[in-house]
């Protein structure tokens, strides 16, 4: 066993992996799904926005995060437009502007949406270049920063978008709710925005970023903070939104999980058994 | 079981396939994939920020200034937009790289792209990060309760151990090696925490894209 380990063809590890990702989304398993503490915060903190407020959600990520972010950002917009909230979308990315305008639509798509009116109930402001700059441009007059929409409309055309018709900077909004892949993203809202204009902010992240933003919750610079797929699950959980894509994909990411632990144990032992006496 | 009669769904489906079988080895559908992708990026982003930042951010508010006002300069109008003139010129600076000759004029540019951004990113850091989480490291470590006594306890030992980790003035040893040793464990910890974080986000990508092989390729819900 020991010697077929050691040579075993990495290939059907891919394999197993494969498998074990594939199984559970064709047979789902139910493994159970706890609301943590970060993700309840996230909930309670958007919960708090007086309803019919104008909020500011920032969408910083591109397709690639698509399976991460997606979710997390379809809940968020829904748990707004559930009270009424208007909408402000920018996005700090250049691929993502098209990706977080289709995700919107489909939000708005579903019945419970579909008389929102854009321009009204929510503004995509499209994509602007300058990463940190925009954010401080923003401090100053959001028309500003973003002169036109996604769509090419003028941001000073209140016929066109009466909803910016109440937005001037930050202090037109109760909190900033950032869904972020990286940079630029939640730790430069965090530096820029929630310390200058102390803004209050929640963020949904990668899970690759999110160790790096649990000392701004811990600091309380983040009223709640959705890592990855499994906070995306956790958010539709507490939502009660049933069998979301994030809640969906959580029983492979449990398989995958445990196999990879499985490797790394294995693995271990029969490094430690080549090289006995090394301590590696 | 329904397959997508979207050509768009099929041709990103096959992309996905040729991506999956360099798993078994390097092959010319993978080279194909792979070439495509990096083509059609490149090609992309370049279009993309010649609409969404030289057009929108350059050339409109100029033109505007020109077919509005007819002049370059209307500051009693409250057009300012001529000053767009400056970092456009820094704009085109940065190309004299590829002329050999004039190219330090591209050095203007990236002193004034570095001198803002380091100024940014400088007092950013200061307030959101050193100021704010030195005062957040500041906790009492007796809450009243026992396990936030005790987290509190956890954390300011790991933030001192770590930190000591981290002091190359003296040579680890004694009480200071041992407080790195214990510094070191903490640090392990993150680490471990920060890879499973990332296994998490790789299987993601993974999870996402037979969502799509499944759901939106193959139809079966």
């Amino acid at each position: 066993m020991l010697a077929w380990l050691q040579k075993v063809d990495r290939r059907w590890i891919f394999l197993w992996m494969g498998l074990l990702v594939l199984e559970p989304l064709l047979f789902p398993v139910g493994f159970p799904i706890r609301v943590t503490r970060p993700a309840q915060m996230f909930a309670d903190a958007v919960a708090s926005i007086p309803d019919g407020s104008t909020v500011l959600m920032s969408c910083d990520y591109d397709p690639a995060s698509r399976p991460e972010l997606v979710p997390m950002h379809k809940t968020a917009l829904r748990q707004l437009w559930d009270k009424h909230c208007k909408v402000v979308v920018t996005c700090l990315w250049p691929g993502g502007s098209g990706i977080v305008d289709e995700t919107i639509r489909e939000v708005h798509d579903e019945p419970a949406y579909r008389n929102l009116k854009y321009g009204v109930d929510w503004v995509n402001l499209g994509y602007k270049a300058g990463n940190e700059a925009v954010m401080v441009l923003m401090g100053q007059g959001v028309a500003g920063a973003f002169p036109v929409d996604y769509y090419n409309h003028s941001t000073s055309d209140y016929q066109a978008l009466p909803i910016m018709r109440n937005v001037r900077d930050y202090s037109s909004f109760p909190m900033l709710v950032n869904i972020s892949a990286g940079y630029p993203g939640t730790k430069e809202w965090v530096q820029q925005v929630n310390s200058r204009f102390h803004l209050p902010m929640v963020s949904g992240c990668t899970a690759v970023s999110t160790p790096e933003y649990y000392p701004y919750l811990q600091a309380g610079q983040l009223r709640g903070l959705l890592g990855g797929m499994a906070g995306a699950a956790e958010y539709e959980l507490a939502r009660k939104e049933k069998l979301g894509p994030a809640t969906r994909g959580m029983d492979a990411q449990s398989l995958a999980h445990l196999f990879v632990a499985l490797c790394i144990v294995l693995g271990n032992i029969v490094q430690r058994r080549r090289t006995p006496g090394s301590g590696a | 079981m329904s397959p997508s009669h979207d050509f768009g769904i099929w041709v990103a489906a096959l992309l996905t396939l040729c991506v999956f079988s360099f798993l078994y080895r390097d092959n010319p559908f993978y080279k194909f994939a792979e070439h495509l992708f990096v083509g059609v990026s490149a090609g992309y982003y370049i279009v993309l920020n010649f609409w969404t930042v030289i057009v929108t951010n350059l050339y409109d508010p100029l033109h505007t200034m020109f077919v509005k006002h007819q002049a370059p300069f209307a500051a009693q109008l409250g057009d300012y937009r001529a000053w767009l003139f400056v970092p456009g010129a820094l704009g085109v600076l940065l190309f004299t790289r590829l002329f050999g000759k004039i190219g330090w004029l591209s050095r203007w540019a990236l002193a004034t792209i570095i001198g803002a951004y380091a100024g940014l990113k400088t007092t950013g850091f200061a307030q959101g990060d050193l100021v704010a989480q030195v005062q957040a490291s500041l906790q009492p470590l007796w809450t009243g309760q026992i396990g936030s006594s005790l987290n509190a306890i956890l954390f300011t030992i790991g933030l001192i151990t770590s930190l000591l980790f981290f002091f190359f003035s003296r040579e680890q040893k004694g009480a200071l090696g041992a407080a790195s040793r214990v510094g070191i464990g903490f640090l392990m910890v993150s680490f471990g925490a920060g890879y499973g974080y990332t296994v998490m986000s790789r299987i993601s990508l993974l999870i996402g894209r037979f969502q799509f092989l499944l759901h939106d390729w193959l139809g079966m819900k």
